[in-house]
């Protein structure tokens, strides 16, 4: 219990940094930060595999990925932070996000959670993770599998620099 | 309080971070990074109820996990790779100046 707790303090104040900060690598390291809280959670959580996934794509590949981005669309050689924007798009995004939190925790808080607390972590090895992903889930693996292929040939064509045709 | 109502109280503060960065800035990485953290808020309840629900020896969560970390990656991938096209067209990434799909 209260190493979740301070899992969710760390988690969740890297996060809201990132989103209060102005400097976008700033932002984009933080939330890094926070990718790897969530990771924490998983490893406490008993879920081994799922947090070194967690690890390879986020930590490793998506914030590189962002990173780049960050560095691709900079205006300028400057590394000028970017301005806040109007007070009333801040304030209406904050109440709406309120809003949610505050449906989220009277549904969380009121309901009768029938918990298991007595029995110790579940433990499901990588092995048997691994026959669940090959037996019964192996449509599911196959259509990731496309689709992560469509996706990355996508954004390739997408992000491609189109050259000025050649004049015949 | 038990365990499961933190680890839910936990992803729903995370959940609400995420969508009031999304809803707040303007800059389009940064909306993008709050759309994937209310993914990862949504994962971490899955994980939630697969360690305190009745049947964890059948690993659903985790695989649902799994699948929804690879289909957040291409999201990811997308997502920055229409950043740079627009960036290209307009050199800007702000939202409100990428208002029309004509290039």
């Amino acid at each position: 219990m209260i190493a979740l707790a301070i899992i969710a303090l760390l988690t969740i104040a890297a996060a809201s940094a990132a989103f209060l900060l102005r400097n976008l690598i700033h932002s984009a390291l933080l939330l890094v930060g926070a990718w790897a809280g969530i990771a924490a959670f998983y490893l406490w959580a008993g879920a081994e595999f799922v947090a070194f996934a967690q690890v390879l794509v986020y930590v490793g590949a998506v914030s590189m990925v962002v990173l780049f981005a960050v560095l691709l669309t900079r205006q300028g050689a400057t590394t000028a932070p970017v301005e806040y924007d109007s007070l009333k798009r801040a304030v209406l995004g904050f109440i709406t996000a309120g809003g949610v939190g505050g449906l989220l925790f009277g549904a969380i808080l009121g309901s009768p959670l029938d918990v298991h607390t007595a029995n110790p972590a579940p433990a499901v090895s990588v092995k048997e993770l691994g026959l669940l992903l090959m037996g019964p889930h192996a449509a599911a693996l196959l259509i990731v599998g496309v689709l992560l292929t469509v996706a990355l040939l996508g954004a390739v064509v997408i992000a491609a620099v189109d050259k000025p045709e050649d004049a015949p | 309080m038990s365990p499961l109502q933190l680890c839910l109280l936990f992803s729903s503060l995370l959940f609400c971070v995420g969508l009031a960065g999304a809803l707040s800035r303007s800059n389009t990485i940064l909306v993008l990074l709050g759309i994937e953290l209310m993914l990862n808020a949504a994962n971490l309840n899955f994980i939630a109820f697969w360690r305190y629900g009745p049947h964890p020896e059948a690993g659903t969560g985790l695989l649902f996990v799994l699948f929804a970390i690879a289909v957040a990656a291409a999201e990811a991938a997308v997502g920055l790779a229409l950043i740079i096209a627009i960036h290209r067209h307009r050199k800007t990434i702000r939202l409100q100046e990428a208002n029309s799909l004509k290039g």
